[in-house]
């Protein structure tokens, strides 16, 4: 049997590092200095991903960051480790391929609302549902800002942009309901403007064994201006935190809390762990392979061979 | 069916006698739900473990279930090209099989019919050998009358088995293979039913046949379908990962690496549609390991995005495409060769990929490997082309030494001083990707990107960047074309023409070959298997003749070109190439290969 990657690595987690390895600096991972424009809440992102880097000990090679297309989505060229920024809306099935045939690797997807909720709706469904192992932070600013200001996905009803002058007229879709209904296993919300709470968001969706969407706002200052600022305390607007009631492996409360008008709420809105793909395929591998175990790989296919002659 | 001697008693005596021939076609028509193709499979399988040659052709309904299908069985002692153009012996089910399939039997040929739904005509009993057979109520009186359809598929190969005194402990091993599950009684129904077949008295054919000795191959041979072959060839080639969508003609290799993979420790995953299909064996080959997609019709063109990034961003990759009938959902379930235009240039942008397809089910598992080789070997999505034919159609040939083939991909992740993911300077452009998991020491960590990129895969608008990496894509391409062997000319190298043809259709141009050389005309054969890039050299083959004729199942094109013979022409310039197009959703027949090239030489040069 070759030796597959498969058969030999956990699927655990981040293996824990040792006590006396320091984490990365921040100049150790960071790589280009990003393209957004001055204000941008895809900055504080960036800048507490790395800080998830340093505070959790990971190293360069054993996490890949993938995108798709957007101005979020350039996020890999800004981050010192292995990354893929690939074709629009279509960073989750890539990140799957990782995912499935790399458990030593752990997957980052960033990305924007319209790549995950539009052009890559249906790949955010069908990974939810199949619960890939690999964490999913989607940058959402309620507007297309690469290509300077149509609606989006989840653009509010009624914004004004270049394509709905007189303000748009699609209802827009709530992403912590669409992940809950599509079966995600861990679903949070946390927004730019508090760093400490993207902090913890992140790192608990990292923690989580299988599919973890974080819907973090981001607003575009170009674009959008003022967007959250309902959810600013700093801008007159309220933070609510889920409260600490919530039981997060509630599906149905998870699905009312996320139903409340903006600001609504910030937090983990659901957590119910159950097998990820990655280990039912795995299971199915195992069990395939004891019945061929101490056999060449040759010498499996020969076996198939001798019964087509 | 070409006698060879006759032997046994005159036919006056009452005996039967024993003619000796070398091959047969044998057609059977019926519904899909029959288990005619079990019968062809049997036939075939049969064909394999004697040392003969073998090759089928089949359709079936796109309907889900019923509706008329077919089974061509072609068996030889010598060398077998293609599945016949006309049947020696027709078993007939039903009255449209009948009606519709007599057209396909040679005129002396034995119809062999299932008397309780065919209804013979007068008229065309002194055309063919009619033998009524009263199929069904004969297997319900062998096997109970519960299974009143299910049998007499295996009743009719007894028939057959008689007929041409095929090897029966041979058969019975193979049903014990199929059946011999859970349940005795299936085996034994299945055996009850062939043997009454088998001793039906065979009344009023008055003859039976005997294969002559087949030359003898070296070794033991395989029987599979081209679907088989290359979902075994990409096993062999060490693929251990790979994702799909259904759809027909393709779907048979997702199910067989579905189900095959975990052995080998691999997966293979269903997904939401093609475009997530490509996404996730594009990261699996990002992950370390080549992997594979694949897809037929529509589902190719959904793909060509994808594609276009991992040529983009050369990162290996295997697209197996199993072509049907186009445009859009078009004929699902017949054979065409139309999309080699999609293969070659599918996509935006100068988007260089390598395309390649296998002759025949044998290069199928030969080109599978191929494909992944060349993947590896120059980081650039490879297309392995192939048709709904061939996907379907069953061949014995020599088994493969798989302790040699069988080979080791896994992912090198051995750390590294630096690394350029696109480095200008590498000769020929060839470049590698690290898989992630790769330390790099310098620390300065790769971006595999489809935006135009600098040699660290940052993104770059410089114009003089952009022409560079076209170059790099392009040359690596180049370099391959040059490595790749010239293709030999099947019969004279020089002549009055020349059929060029290229997948699934070798075998019945070859035929052709023969057939017109044994007339007394002049006529060879060129077979190209790698496509894009094409191997250099074949100018200096065209020249040796007058008529170059591109063999192709797909139309003629605005210009009156196919799609490899307008390669053809923008690559050599040469008037002498025109083409012989067909979109009837059908095999080439050797005869319908002969006549247009004969009309095409006759009507000359200047028609162009």
């Amino acid at each position: 049997m070759s030796q597959t990657l498969t058969a030999t690595s956990a699927a655990t987690v981040i293996p824990p590092a040792p006590e006396e390895r320091k984490g990365l600096t921040k100049k150790e991972i960071a790589a280009d200095h990003p393209t957004w424009c001055p204000g941008c809440g895809d900055f504080s992102v960036l800048a507490l991903y790395f800080k998830l880097i340093e505070k959790r000990k990971l190293i360069h090679e054993k996490i890949t960051t993938v995108a798709g297309i957007g101005c979020s989505s350039r996020f890999p060229y800004f981050v010192q480790a292995h990354g893929v920024h690939f074709i629009h809306g279509r960073a989750l099935p890539f990140a799957s391929g990782i995912s499935l045939s790399r458990p030593d690797l752990h997957v980052f997807v960033f990305g924007g609302d319209g790549d995950a909720f539009s052009i890559g709706g249906n790949h955010f469904t069908h990974t939810a549902r199949k619960n890939v192992k690999l964490t999913y932070v989607v940058m959402d600013n309620w507007v297309y800002g690469l290509t300077k200001k149509q609606t989006s996905p989840t653009s509010p009803l009624g914004f004004k942009s270049k394509t709905d002058l007189w303000g748009s007229v699609d209802y827009p879709i709530n992403p912590l309901k669409q992940a809950i209904s599509a079966g995600a296993t861990f679903v949070a919300r946390t927004t730019h403007t508090n760093p400490n709470h993207v902090l913890s968001v992140m790192e608990a969706a990292m923690d989580h064994d299988g599919f973890s969407f974080v819907e973090c706002l981001s607003e575009c200052v170009e674009f959008y201006e003022g967007a959250f600022d309902a959810s600013n305390p700093r801008k007159g607007g309220v933070f609510n935190e889920v409260p600490k009631t919530h039981d997060v492996t509630d599906e149905a409360a998870a699905y009312k809390l996320a139903s409340e008008p903006f600001p609504g709420y910030f937090g983990i809105f659901y957590k119910n762990p159950k097998p990820t793909k990655n280990a039912r395929e795995d299971e199915i591998v195992k069990s395939y392979q004891s019945k061929v175990a101490g056999q060449a790989d040759w010498e499996i296919l020969q076996k198939t061979f001798d019964k087509m002659k | 069916m070409s006698d060879i001697t006759t032997t046994g008693a005159p036919s006056s005596g009452g005996a039967q006698k024993v003619s000796q021939i070398n091959e047969v076609v044998i057609r059977i028509a019926g519904n899909s739900q029959d288990g005619i193709q079990a019968i062809g499979g049997f036939l075939a399988r049969l064909a394999g473990r004697s040392e003969q040659e073998v090759m089928t052709f089949m359709t079936i309904p796109a309907t889900i279930s019923g509706g008329p299908s077919i089974f061509q069985v072609r068996i030889g002692s010598g060398e077998v090209l293609s599945s016949g153009d006309e049947a020696d012996v027709l078993l007939a089910f039903y009255q449209h099989s009948y009606e519709g399939h007599l057209t396909s039997l040679k005129k002396g040929g034995i119809v062999l019919y299932d008397s309780d739904h065919v209804q013979p005509k007068p008229e065309l009993q002194g055309d063919f050998h009619h033998v009524g057979i009263p199929i069904s109520s004969l297997t319900v009186e062998a096997i109970g009358g519960t299974a009143k359809d299910k049998g007499k598929n295996l009743y009719a190969l007894g028939l057959i088995a008689k007929m041409f005194d095929l090897n029966v402990a041979k058969l019975e091993k193979l049903f014990g293979e199929r059946f011999g599950g859970k349940d005795q009684s299936i085996l034994n129904n299945a055996l009850a039913a062939f043997h009454a077949g088998y001793s039906h008295s065979l009344g009023n054919i008055l003859e039976t046949f005997k294969f002559v000795d087949s030359h003898k191959k070296d070794g033991h041979q395989v029987v599979m379908n081209g679907n088989e072959a290359i979902g075994y060839g990409l096993i062999a080639a060490g693929v251990r990962f790979g994702a799909g969508y259904p759809i027909t003609p393709w779907t048979d290799i997702m199910e067989l690496l579905r189900r095959e993979l975990p052995k080998y420790g691999g997966k293979f995953i269903q997904c939401e549609d093609e475009i997530a299909s490509i996404s996730m064996a594009i990261g699996g080959s990002y992950g370390g390991r080549v992997s594979v997609t694949g897809s037929s019709g529509p589902g190719i063109a959904l793909k060509t995005e994808a594609l276009g990034w991992a040529i983009m961003a050369e990162v290996p990759l295997v697209v197996i495409d199993v072509q049907r009938g186009g445009p859009s959902t078009g004929m699902p379930t017949n054979i065409e060769q139309s999309d080699l235009n999609i293969a070659v240039n599918g996509g935006h942008g100068d988007s260089p990929r390598v395309v390649i397809a296998p002759a025949n089910v044998e290069d199928c598992f030969y080109m599978a490997i191929e494909a992944v080789n060349i993947a590896r070997k120059y980081s650039v999505p490879v297309i392995l082309l192939t048709d709904q034919g061939i996907a379907t159609r069953i061949e014995a040939f020599v088994e493969p030494d798989l302790k040699k083939i069988v080979q080791d991909i896994s992912p090198d992740l051995t750390p590294v001083a630096e690394h350029k993911p696109y480095d200008l300077s590498a000769p020929d452009g060839i470049t590698h990707h690290l898989a992630p998991g790769t330390k790099i020491l310098n620390g300065k960590y790769p971006v595999a990107t489809g935006l135009e990129h600098d040699e660290m895969g940052h993104p770059t608008g410089s114009p003089k960047l952009h022409m560079q990496m076209n170059a790099k894509r392009r040359k690596k391409l180049m370099a391959l074309g040059a490595s790749l062997p010239v293709p030999k000319v099947y019969g004279p190298p020089e002549g009055n023409v020349l059929l060029v043809g290229w997948g699934s259709t070798e075998g019945p141009i070859r035929e052709a070959v023969d057939r017109a050389r044994a007339a007394g005309d002049s006529v060879s054969s060129l077979h190209l298997r790698h496509i894009n890039p094409l191997p250099n050299g074949l100018e200096n083959i065209f020249s040796g003749f007058n008529h170059v004729l591109v063999v192709e199942m797909n139309d003629e094109g605005l210009y009156g070109f196919g799609q490899l013979g307008a390669i053809l022409r923008a690559r050599y310039c040469d008037p002498k190439i025109r083409g012989i197009n067909k979109t009837d959703g059908l095999t080439w027949k050797v005869k319908e290969i002969l006549e247009r090239a004969k009309s095409n030489v006759s009507a000359g040069l200047r028609k162009l």
